[in-house]
């Protein structure tokens, strides 16, 4: 491509097309980059291309060369050959002139074929890196801990797959390869500007000098005000979703003025701070360009005063040639190579910001990639067995619908096979999020398979805490908890996750069809087992009356239903899991009575013969528990049954009678 | 098209000077841009003549100067005024969009929803932005560019300048017809895009699920799939475009080495190297070619871009566009008598196509300081009645009176702030309890936002908190639990003081001996006040003046309690669903408690 033409781009190329939608604005630098980013990104390139990427470097060579060489036929043709052809006719130089045409035809064709060989293939490596990125970074996140998904807010998470990697793919596909083009040439152009004049590099040098410096002045005021600029989006932005999602209160409130009057101060404030970035990325390129200009006009004065004074030229041809006086065309030569000089300066300047912000997103990306990994040293795996009448278990590959723990002894080299029952016992356990704030203290229970345990109190008291313990979510700090008599640290994580079923207080639901979505929890169910498990769930009757039945699509996490028939659903998707143990979170949400009675029967039926966990928010669904633990700031206050509680007449009983609140 | 670019132009107007500026210096600028390489390549034949003196060189090197010293004024005072014109226009979008959706009304607001309003905001007011700037800057100087080269080549040399001719269609044609074969490509690529997003997003909300499912390998397939797709479409697409650069510098270099054969060949027929075309104007001709073909080139970049960001112009158009349909009339009545509401045979739909009435021929009487209470399954319309009485939503046939005036009649600011609502939805704000509180009544004195957060049992949580009522409260109010959150909306309408106060299901997530403290606290503290309540609890309306039952949209049943239980089924129905619970006994065992 023409130096001339490339200019053009850099200053003016369309941001490439922005692969998401939903997004906000340009990614940003939010921290530093991290060391080592640049090298790792390069090593990873290599490790799934690297065969492609000898043939860009060779691409990128043969074009650099190229348009050199080129530019030296031109010189050529001008120096010598029209002199020549005017001095002894068209005829004397015919076919030189016609081997010098096809000489330059033939470059420019290899050219062509490079350049479209260099593309082709950037586009297969910056797709796949992309999907090898995207690919590691989603396979890494499935085995990162609940914790990381409760520290980190989720639109920072979905920021990395869509800012961040499209910054990645532009320093992939773009940024990088134009840096190495850009160094090529500028290290062809400095060499053979010293191969043709040293006086003349000197003149260059020092305006080299001069742009670097008002690179650094400009691009450093840039960078400023661009993170203010980002600042100040951001900010209105946050205002921005907060009006509008609570729009119909601002006009219940009728407070559409003072909204007015606070949005224009964030907007006015956004306007002074983009102004001045984008005035310092838009005279960058006039700038710059212009220096060259100047740098052109010296030199060819300077060239005009060497070649009259018939001084002699000193460069490192001369160690060949001998110091000869400079000629006309050395310096149209000279003169072409410092435009080349100047112009790649001033594209590889503007690059810089994008470089950094390509660096930045990466460095989010490899962060993301670096999070260690739910630990898992539990070696006690469930398998299907087979029982005999003696009570014998044997390993079967089959589904006989009976499960057991199968547990090997290193000490003395035997395994042992333990039927899941759904025995849980918790023993004097402590936990906090934090090692700082202990949220559960000494807390002990158990549950006898098929029973159900319901956890009352306030928010904040620590009953879901209790449930994330049990399915390890998070590792209990002290005491033990003992799954059929097995310590649920020997546990496999995804073995004891299987063991108990759930369903949560917020539903989620994936795009996809209902039936598909029912499937999810146990994916080898048949339909049928599927339409079981929803007619059980009470899901049945509903699904029946949806446009396509059980193939009607849900999108945007089950939008097109009602709360109560998500959690039919969510219900049904645990009883086709078929789990020994249950953990119910109720959900908090108020949803009509007929609903609310379907629900609670379905979940009736989900808890029979099932050891079961609730989390209650309504006392109505406790009252049939066969124990009730009353938490208070992380500790067993009251437990007993319904009856015992009442007459307890502490805290439960207050509950009961609407004195306190649950939530 | 032509529409909705003259509605977002509107918005231009205290920036159009800039707008109009922006383009004249880059004029100017593309101007010395082109006469550069001419006075270059002259300069140099100066000094190639080795017998031309240093005055004609000077002379030259002084144009030079100048030329680049305007270039690079004319390009700096473009770059600055092009920001300002750019970042104004779109400061000028947003403030135009932002205050549009305040005027809008509830139905304007359902019809966008919450995030695609957000969206048009942001990033879509960006792009704009983008595509505004680079038309300003380029849109008018690349065809100049590509003029004056044109120009430039033929004053050099007409006879040569006519290969650009002939290569400049050929071009078109091709970057074109690539266009049409990628765009396709693109816009189906999106799609499945969002839909790759979609699948981390919902991962990440649902990982609990994914995890105690033990589905992540599961997931991992199903997104290694998704992004497969993606990367395929693209790489297709990216393979196509991978012809654009190399067929361009084909045809570049195609001009260059014809240009060069030709003009070597006229200069030496013509047999001296100081006639009308001289070899160094040769190379002025090359760099005149790479001008206007880079002109197309750009020309098309530009025509993509505006064309992406075309959806974004749609989208913000569409806002801009929107009339709101709920406006005060001209000679508003400023006073709201009294509490009364009235029904006059209302039927109403959402949207004018609806087949369906979501309310049908309602009338009811409710006094002034009544209490009323509605109750009804979902999807009852339960919701859309109480709306209409603060005209939140128009009736389709029908009228809604309030203290005996049309809510049509009233000054709508003056209606809603005698009519408070408590949403269903509700929000509070980022800010401290008392900031968001004040939203009820600027004005209000502490003593005064004490007093109501008391009518709504909100004093003493608030108290409780370290800060007390500079407790902040962060945005979306996840900080405060579902009770506080909605005894905080109670007190914030209460501040109002209004002659009607509507809640919306306002005390779902409150205990029922909080709810009764309240209810018993309207009673004494606001006699003269109407409330309306819509409750799924029994309990919170048992004792009201009034009881609405509504059932598909209309109104089943009416009455006080004992009237109801007597005569209403579904009402007794719902009654003993909610009760049983606590009268029957339950005679399972216990189990073991531990």
């Amino acid at each position: 491509m023409s130096e001339e033409m490339k200019r053009e781009e850099t200053e003016s190329k369309p941001r490439p097309i922005r692969p998401m939608r939903g997004g906000r604005g340009m990614p940003v630098p939010k921290g530093a980059i991290k060391k080592g980013t640049l090298s790792r990104l390069i090593k990873t390139v290599l490790a799934h291309y690297k065969w492609q990427m000898v043939v860009v470097l060779v691409c990128i060579l043969i074009n650099s060369a190229g348009s050199l060489v080129s530019s030296v036929f031109l010189q050529v043709l001008i120096d010598d050959v029209i002199p020549a052809g005017v001095e002894s006719g068209f005829d004397s130089v015919a076919a030189r002139l016609g081997g010098m045409i096809a000489g330059m035809a033939g470059m420019y064709v290899i050219i062509v074929i490079a350049a479209f060989l260099n593309n082709r293939i950037m586009a297969t490596v910056t797709q796949g890196m992309l999907y090898h990125l995207r690919a590691d970074m989603f396979k890494k996140m499935q085995t990162l801990p609940i914790k990381y998904f409760d520290t980190h807010a989720h639109g920072e998470i979905m920021s990395t797959y869509t800012n961040d990697t499209d910054a990645t793919r532009q320093l992939i596909g773009h940024s990088l390869p134009s840096l190495v083009t850009n160094s090529l040439t500028l290290v062809l152009s400095i060499s053979l500007m010293l191969w043709y004049s040293l006086w003349l590099s000197l003149v260059v040098a020092l305006f080299t000098f001069t742009m670097t410096f008002i690179i650094k002045k400009i691009g450093g005021g840039s960078a400023k005000y661009m993170v203010e600029r980002q600042r100040s989006l951001a900010k209105e932005e946050g205002f921005v979703e907060e009006m509008m999602k609570g729009q119909k209160v601002v006009k219940v409130f009728t407070h559409e003025e003072k909204a007015k009057a606070d949005f224009d101060v964030l907007n006015d404030q956004l306007y002074r701070d983009s102004v001045k970035a984008n005035t310092y990325g838009n005279i960058l390129g006039p700038i710059l360009g212009n220096i060259g200009n100047f740098n052109y006009v010296f030199l060819t004065i300077i060239g005009g005063l060497l070649l009259m004074a018939k001084l002699p030229n000193i460069g490192f041809s001369s160690i060949f040639f001998g110091i000869g006086a400079l000629e006309i065309g050395i310096l149209v030569a000279f003169l072409s190579m410092s435009r080349n000089f100047t112009m790649t300066v001033n594209q590889m300047s503007q690059q810089i910001s994008m470089i950094a912000m390509g660096l930045a997103g990466a460095s989010r990306v490899f962060t993301l990639m670096d999070e260690e990994a739910e630990k898992d040293e539990g070696y006690v795996t469930l398998v299907n067995v087979k029982k005999d009448e003696a009570g014998n278990l044997t390993e079967t590959t089959q589904r006989t619908g009976v499960w057991a723990w199968k547990h090997y002894h290193k000490s003395d080299d035997t395994t042992t096979y333990t039927e899941l029952k759904g025995d849980i016992v918790l023993d004097d356990v402590d936990f906090g999020y934090v090692p700082e704030k202990q949220v559960l203290t000494g807390i002990s229970l158990y549950a006898k398979p098929g029973q159900k345990i319901a956890f009352v109190g306030a928010t904040g008291a620590g009953k879901t805490t209790i449930t994330n313990l049990i399915n390890r979510f998070y590792d209990i700090a002290d005491g033990k908890i003992r799954y059929d008599g097995i310590n649920i640290n020997k546990i496999k994580k995804s073995d004891l996750r299987r063991s108990l079923g759930i369903v949560l207080q917020d539903v989620n639901l994936f795009t996809g069809t209902v039936m598909d979505n029912i499937r999810y929890g146990r994916l080898d169910a048949t339909d049928e087992e599927c339409i079981e498990a929803a007619k059980l769930a009470n899901a049945d009757g509903f699904i029946r009356r949806l446009p396509e039945g059980y193939q009607t699509m849900l999108q945007n996490n089950g939008a097109n239903l009602s709360q109560g028939q998500r959690q039919l659903l969510s219900i049904a998707r645990a009883a086709v899991a078929d789990a020994p143990a249950m953990i119910l979170d109720e959900a908090t949400s108020s949803i009509d009575t007929r609903t609310e009675a379907l629900v609670n029967d379905g979940m009736d039926k989900l808890m029979k013969g099932r050891t079961t966990f609730v989390i209650a928010h309504r006392l109505s669904t406790v009252r049939n528990a066969d124990a009730i633990m009353v938490l208070d700031h992380g500790r067993i206050i009251e437990r007993g049954t319904h009856e015992q509680l009442l007459e307890q007449k502490g805290t439960y009983y207050q509950l009961y009678t609407g004195a306190f609140e649950l939530e | 098209m032509a529409s909705t670019v003259k509605t977002l132009l509107k918005s231009v107007r205290q920036y159009k000077k800039p707008s109009l500026v922006t383009p004249a210096f880059m004029v100017l600028e593309a101007f010395c841009e082109c006469l550069i390489p001419f006075f270059m390549s002259q300069m140099i034949n100066e000094a190639a003549l080795a017998s031309g003196d240093l005055m004609h060189i000077a002379k030259y090197g002084g144009i030079l100067l100048v030329l680049a010293a305007v270039s690079l004024t004319s390009g700096v005072l473009a770059g600055k005024f092009a920001a300002q014109a750019s970042c104004g226009f779109a400061t000028n979008l947003r403030h135009d969009l932002f205050y549009k959706v305040q005027k809008f009304s509830f139905a304007n607001v359902d019809k966008f929803s919450t995030s695609s309003l957000v969206t048009r905001l942001t990033t879509d007011v960006t792009n704009v932005q983008q595509s505004y700037q680079m038309c300003l800057r380029i849109v008018i100087r690349v065809p100049l560019q590509f003029l004056f080269a044109i120009i430039m080549s033929f004053t050099i040399n007409a006879r040569l300048a006519w290969v650009f001719v002939v290569i400049v269609p050929a071009l078109a044609i091709f970057l074109v017809s690539i266009m049409r074969i990628v765009m396709p490509f693109f816009r189906r690529i999106f799609k499945k895009y969002d839909a790759l997003n979609n699948s981390v997003q919902e991962n990440v909300g649902g990982i609990r699920v994914v995890k105690s499912f033990v589905r992540e390998k599961y997931e991992t397939e199903k997104f290694e799939k998704a992004a497969g797709e993606v990367r395929n479409d693209f790489t297709k697409a990216e393979k196509i475009l991978a012809l654009n650069n190399p067929v361009m510098t084909f045809f570049i270099n195609f001009a260059a080495v014809l240009i060069s054969y030709l003009g070597a060949k006229a200069i030496i027929d013509s047999g001296t190297l100081s006639g009308d075309f001289v070899p160094t104007e040769l190379s002025a001709l090359i760099t005149y070619g790479i001008q206007v073909l880079s002109a197309c080139m750009m020309f098309s970049m530009v025509f993509v871009m505006l064309t992406m960001s075309f959806e974004s112009m749609r989208r913000i158009a569409e806002v801009l566009q929107q009339e709101s349909d709920l406006q005060s009339p001209e000679t508003a009545v400023k006073e709201v008598k009294d509490g009364a509401v009235r029904f006059e045979n209302v039927s109403f739909k959402y949207a004018s196509t609806a087949d369906k009435y979501a309310l049908s021929d309602i009338d009811l009487d409710i006094k002034s300081g009544e209490t009323v209470g509605i109750l009804g399954g979902t999807g009852s319309s339960k919701t859309t009645l109480i709306q209409m009485i603060p005209r939140l939503y128009d009736a389709t046939e029908g009228t809604v009176y309030v203290g005996g005036v049309n809510v049509k009649d009233y000054d709508l600011e003056v209606l809603r702030k005698e009519v408070a609502v408590v949403l269903q939805k509700n929000v509070l704000f980022s800010g401290t309890i008392k900031e968001n509180l004040r939203w009820g009544d600027e004005t209000a004195t502490d003593e005064e936002i004490e007093r109501v957060c008391k009518l709504a049992q909100a004093d003493e949580f608030i108290r409780s908190f370290p800060n007390g009522y500079d407790t902040y409260i962060e945005q979306g109010g996840t900080n405060v639990s579902g009770g506080q959150k909605q005894r905080l909306c109670i007190a914030r309408a209460l501040l109002r003081k209004p002659k009607v106060l509507v809640l919306d299901d306002s005390t779902s997530a409150v205990d029922t001996k909080t709810d009764a403290l309240i209810r018993r606290a309207f009673a004494e503290e606001i006699p003269n006040t109407t409330k309306i309540i819509i409750a799924q609890r029994v309990a919170s309306v048992e004792h009201a003046d009034k009881i609405v039952v509504l059932d598909g949209g209309k109104i089943i049943a009416c009455g006080n309690h004992e009237e109801l239980i007597k005569s209403s089924e579904i009402y007794r129905e719902i009654y003993q669903a909610q009760t049983k619970g606590k009268t029957e006994d339950d005679e399972k065992q216990g189990g073991e408690a531990v």
